[in-house]
């Protein structure tokens, strides 16, 4: 001690007095680190630990929306939704301990009819697409099943059975080629700008309307956000702002579900490979539009089977998912003549009343042409040329126009082998063969000869290298009947919010006007008339006694090694006509053997009240389920 | 109490008749250190108030009830204390230091284990955790061995002797397991010696063999698989070092700690607090009390509190200073290097920069036994400043 008595007194003693200032400069310093650390954490890096802190009271969750209804155009749903159960793991809630893990998941792979390796694959997959989201196991899982994990719940943490939206079909295959599909976006489309801000395991629609009026029908998922403490738990009364999830919006299409529904039905009455269109001729609305054979586009919203795959993707013949009436590949036979006629008709190389000699055949340069059947028409100008389908009359055209190019001008301006703007994903274009496609091919060594006479002697009739199907068929046709617009088709009419209000209707412009002489238009239109309802007309069997005046082409498109194909091409009424029809059936035989009364079937369809109108002997103006604007 | 009164019986010519105030012998004491132990004991009810609103259900009181009813006894024992003359302390040395190896040895008999370490006794209305009092009474003991072992044995000796009556309870506290206080124990232990006059070479000895038993038990022991330290005070210690974002790793909770600290930023996040109000930072009521301060009044608020506790720390140097004898000046060292440690390691873990050893913040932390035995130790200090005043007047009355 600093001294032998305990009183210290007034004066310290200099030793304690530095031990003290030492003690004294120690806490100095001590607050010093603190007050400095203080200012550090809460002024210098504030906002780098707010932001840390908002983080970590928040998760967030997406809430699925449902996206909107497709309608046909008098407001029937083609296209709905139904609520599906889906059992999802989070995997960052499964036991840690890998043992009570493969239990765990062995279990539920059990559960679900599935085998552990598949269930492991399948959160792989999702996994890689996003990291630490819940992993959908399965859909549609079954009540008993919800139940059963319900009250086992502390033997599966992690599961967790969630509400989701799943496409309703109520109308089964209806309009399956149109409609197309939804599924998950994939890695390479969410690069896509069209699908920016969109989240692996998202839905949009994969083919058909679902994928062209994508943006309309998706809808919005919502946000919940929800402050949650250090457990993860949601907190009292910790709803944060969220975005509630907004549902897509209806899209109306311009199909009636009557004209659909018997085309379709026509088709598979005779069970041959085809597809059919009914259009608006003015509009360029179709009406009509399937493919046979077609499938359930249900078959979509779960987990396919082996079969079921073989039988979508595997069998080329065929090809259920292939829209035959959009992207089929064909000559059309007989059905081409109205545009070989427009195109002699204006280019000069014949008048509506010029008279031609058919003798049953015709030669050129040693090569012998003849008529279907081997008929010999006699002298045909271009009305009962069409009549009877006159193959002499039309390889005359042809060979008039041979090395012009005036055929080709024609058809392509008309729409042949060139796109159509239609609303739906279309394969290929086709082929309108020329002058200049041949030599070319020829010159790269390709084919053995060059253009030649017959190659237009073929095209005058729709056969040969012609490659086109019913949608620009249509076209051309509809041209024909409404003056030269070549109408933009389409199926998509407008957009319906969920109370029904239009926010938007589609009204595409047509692609191009084509000059066409109206005497010329109406000749051929007679044509067709005399044809489809005339005594000697090729399709008077079928529409002879059609209470409704109408003009037809029939088509027998050689294709070998097949057998001939069957079309027909239909505009409806005459002499103003408002929609046209084609059909085609592969193998048909001749167009008024599968494909006309396939056509009459549609067209009883499309005029049902006004037939009936007149069945009952009503002499008033009949009603037409289209109104015409 | 007596010298009070007999000075009472001498008035002095120009205080004609004593106040209230010089009754209750107010100016005596220490003005700026009552102020900071009130602000600091109130701040702390207000604190924990607002903090512990939704902890437990249907009583939104729980913990502010409990602190605010332990802070006026607290302050009540401050007053007594005060007006006693310490120096009896001194002659009550063995039985005062008899008692503490007593209490916390008691505990391993008597004591209700929480978390796993027997800490406390199970009283009605509240349970008491003899270890904290304990600190009081180390000091106040050790002090008088200091003073009355001063002229016996050789330096080195009487070294060693304090080491071993300071050793004694810490040990008995860290078998608890209560590391935390041991440490407090220690620091007590070597800031009394140091106020007591122990040579720097021996302290020089002692860090060394401090530094080599840190080396020992954190990295030798558990390498050679006899570890000292159970795995959690382990984790605690070292993890400071590196923080992780696993909520059972025990770096987690000082990262949650400092997040919040800094998410209060200049002005606090009031209400809107979330870290220390939904779990995120454990046990926000005792050893993250600062942390809540932190979030919920920014910069502005733990500064405030860091001041009062320099206020508190710089009067209790001063009276060091003042203490009419040198068992005063040892108790008040004493004092002054207890409450230093423990706010330097609470705030320090609380900010990132020290190992997590649970030790409470001195009158903040939940905790009646912490906050008695704090506001008891003050007491003490105002009775050094008010002898040292009265025996001043004394010599200039005289």
């Amino acid at each position: 001690m600093y001294r032998r008595s305990d009183e210290l007194g007034p004066q310290m003693s200099n030793r304690l007095a530095l031990r003290i200032a030492v003690f004294g400069g120690v806490a100095l310093a001590l607050f010093g680190v603190l007050f400095f650390r203080l200012w550090f954490l809460q002024v210098i890096n504030g906002e780098k630990y707010l932001a840390e802190a908002k983080n970590n009271r928040t998760r967030e969750f997406r809430v699925s929306s449902p996206r909107g209804k497709i309608l046909d155009r008098n407001g029937n749903d083609i296209v709905s939704n139904r609520t599906s159960l889906a059992l999802q793991i989070n995997p960052e809630k499964l036991p840690e301990a890998p043992r009570q893990r493969h239990a765990e998941l062995t279990q539920l792979a059990e559960l679900t009819h599935s085998s552990l390796p598949r269930l492991r694959k399948t959160m792989h997959e999702q996994l890689k697409l996003a990291a630490s989201a819940p992993v959908t196991l399965r859909r549609d899982v079954g009540d008993y099943l919800v139940y059963y994990l319900q009250e086992n719940q502390d033997r599966f943490p992690g599961v967790t059975v969630q509400r989701v939206f799943v496409r309703r079909y109520p109308h089964g295959t209806l309009a399956a080629h149109i409609l197309g599909n939804v599924g998950e976006v994939s890695e390479e489309q969410l690069k896509e700008a069209r699908y920016r801000g969109l989240q692996p395991g998202d839905e949009i629609g994969q083919e058909g309307v679902e994928d062209t009026y994508d943006r309309f029908l998706r809808g919005k998922p919502g946000l919940t956000r929800i402050q949650v403490d250090a457990l993860g738990q949601p907190t009292r009364n910790g709803q944060l702002a969220s975005q509630p999830p907004v549902p897509g919006d209806n899209l109306k299409l311009s199909i009636d579900t009557k004209v659909q529904e018997a085309g379709e039905a026509a088709l598979a009455a005779r069970g041959l490979h085809g597809g059919f269109i009914t259009m608006n001729v003015h509009t360029g609305e179709i009406l009509g539009l399937a493919s046979y054979p077609t499938f359930d586009p249900s078959v979509f919203t779960r987990p396919m089977t082996q079969a079921q795959v073989n039988a979508l993707y595997r069998d080329p013949v065929a090809a259920p998912l292939t829209d035959r009436a959009t992207s089929g590949l064909y000559p059309t036979g007989s059905t081409f003549k109205p545009i070989t006629a427009i195109a002699a008709l204006e280019s000069g190389n014949l008048t509506p009343t010029e008279v031609i000699e058919d003798p049953g055949q015709f030669e050129i340069g040693g090569e012998v042409f003849k008529n279907a059947g081997e008929a010999a028409n006699g002298s045909v100008s271009l009305v009962s040329a069409l009549e009877v389908s006159s193959d002499v009359f039309f390889y005359n055209l042809g060979f008039r126009m041979w090395d012009t190019g005036q055929l080709q001008h024609w058809a392509h301006a008309l729409g042949i082998g060139r796109p159509t703007g239609i609303d739906l994903p279309v394969l290929s274009s086709g082929l309108l063969p020329s002058q200049h496609w041949r030599n070319q091919l020829y010159k790269e060594g390709l084919t053995d000869r060059p253009w030649s006479a017959g190659d237009n002697i073929q095209l005058a009739t729709g056969q040969g290298d012609l490659q086109t199907n019913p949608l620009q068929m249509a076209v051309a046709y509809a041209a024909i009947a409404n003056g030269g617009t070549i109408v933009t088709p389409h199926v998509g009419m407008q957009v319906d919010d969920a109370a029904g209000r239009v926010l938007k209707e589609f009204t595409p412009p047509p692609r191009r006007h084509v000059h066409m002489d109206p005497a010329y238009r109406e000749a051929i239109l007679e044509g067709l008339h005399d044809a489809a309802q005339n005594g000697a007309g090729t399709s008077f069997a079928v529409f002879g006694n059609f209470p409704i005046p109408v003009a037809g082409k029939t088509g027998t498109a050689e294709r070998p090694p097949y057998a001939d194909q069957s079309w027909y091409g239909v505009l409806a009424p005459y002499p103003n006509p408002r929609i046209v029809t084609f059909v085609t059936m592969e193998e048909g035989g001749f167009g008024a053997e599968a494909a006309a009364p396939a056509a009459r079937t549609i067209l009883e369809a499309y005029f049902a009240s006004r037939l009936s109108h007149e069945a009952e002997g009503s002499e008033g103006e009949a009603e037409f389920p289209e109104g015409e604007g | 109490m007596y010298a009070t009164r007999t000075r009472r019986a001498r008035p002095e010519p120009f205080a004609l008749r004593p106040g209230i105030a010089e009754r209750l012998g107010l100016p005596y004491m220490d003005a700026g250190l009552g102020f900071a132990a009130v602000a600091l004991a109130a701040f702390g009810v207000f604190t924990l108030g607002e903090a512990t609103k939704s902890d437990v259900p249907g009583n939104p009181g729980y913990y502010v009830d409990r602190q605010a009813i332990y802070a006026v006894l607290g302050l009540v024992g401050m007053y007594l204390l005060a007006r006693i003359d310490y120096s009896r302390f001194r002659e009550l040395r063995v039985g005062i230091y008899t008692f503490l190896c007593a209490s916390v040895s008691l505990v391993f008999v008597f004591g209700f284990a929480a978390r796993g370490s027997r800490r406390a006794f199970e009283l009605p209305f509240f349970s008491f955790q003899p270890s904290e009092l304990g600190k009081l009474l180390l000091v106040l003991a050790l002090a008088g061995f200091v003073i009355d072992g001063a002229r016996r044995g050789s330096a080195r000796q009487r070294t060693v002797r304090y080491l071993c009556l300071g050793f004694a309870p810490a040990a008995l506290v860290f078998l608890q397991p209560d590391l935390g206080t041991s440490l407090v124990y220690g620091a007590i232990t070597l800031a009394v010696m140091y106020v007591g006059g122990v040579r720097w070479t021996h302290f020089a000895v002692i860090g060394a063999a401090l530094v080599a038993l840190v080396a020992l038990v954190l990295v030798v022991a558990p390498a050679i698989g006899t570890p000292v330290l159970k795995e959690y005070q382990q984790q605690r210690l070292t993890s400071f070092t590196h923080p992780s974002a696993d909520p059972s790793d025990a770096g987690y909770q000082q990262n949650q700690a400092k997040i919040a600290e800094g998410a209060g930023q200049l002005t606090g996040r009031g209400d809107r607090a979330t870290q220390t109000r939904l779990d995120f930072v454990p046990e926000r009521h005792t050893d993250f009390i600062f942390a809540v301060i932190g979030e919920r009044y920014g910069f502005l608020g733990a500064a405030f509190v860091l001041s009062l506790y320099a206020l508190l720390i710089w009067r209790a140097l001063r009276i060091v200073t003042l203490s009419k004898n040198s068992y005063g000046t040892l108790v008040a060292g004493g004092i002054a290097a207890m409450l230093l440690f423990q706010v330097f390691v609470n705030v320090g873990m609380n900010l990132g920069i020290m190992p997590i050893t649970g030790i409470p913040l001195p009158l903040l932390s939940y905790g009646g036994s912490s906050v008695l035995a704090t506001l008891l130790a003050v007491g003490v200090l105002q009775s050094i400043h008010m002898q040292a005043r009265l025996s001043q007047k004394g010599r200039f009355a005289w």
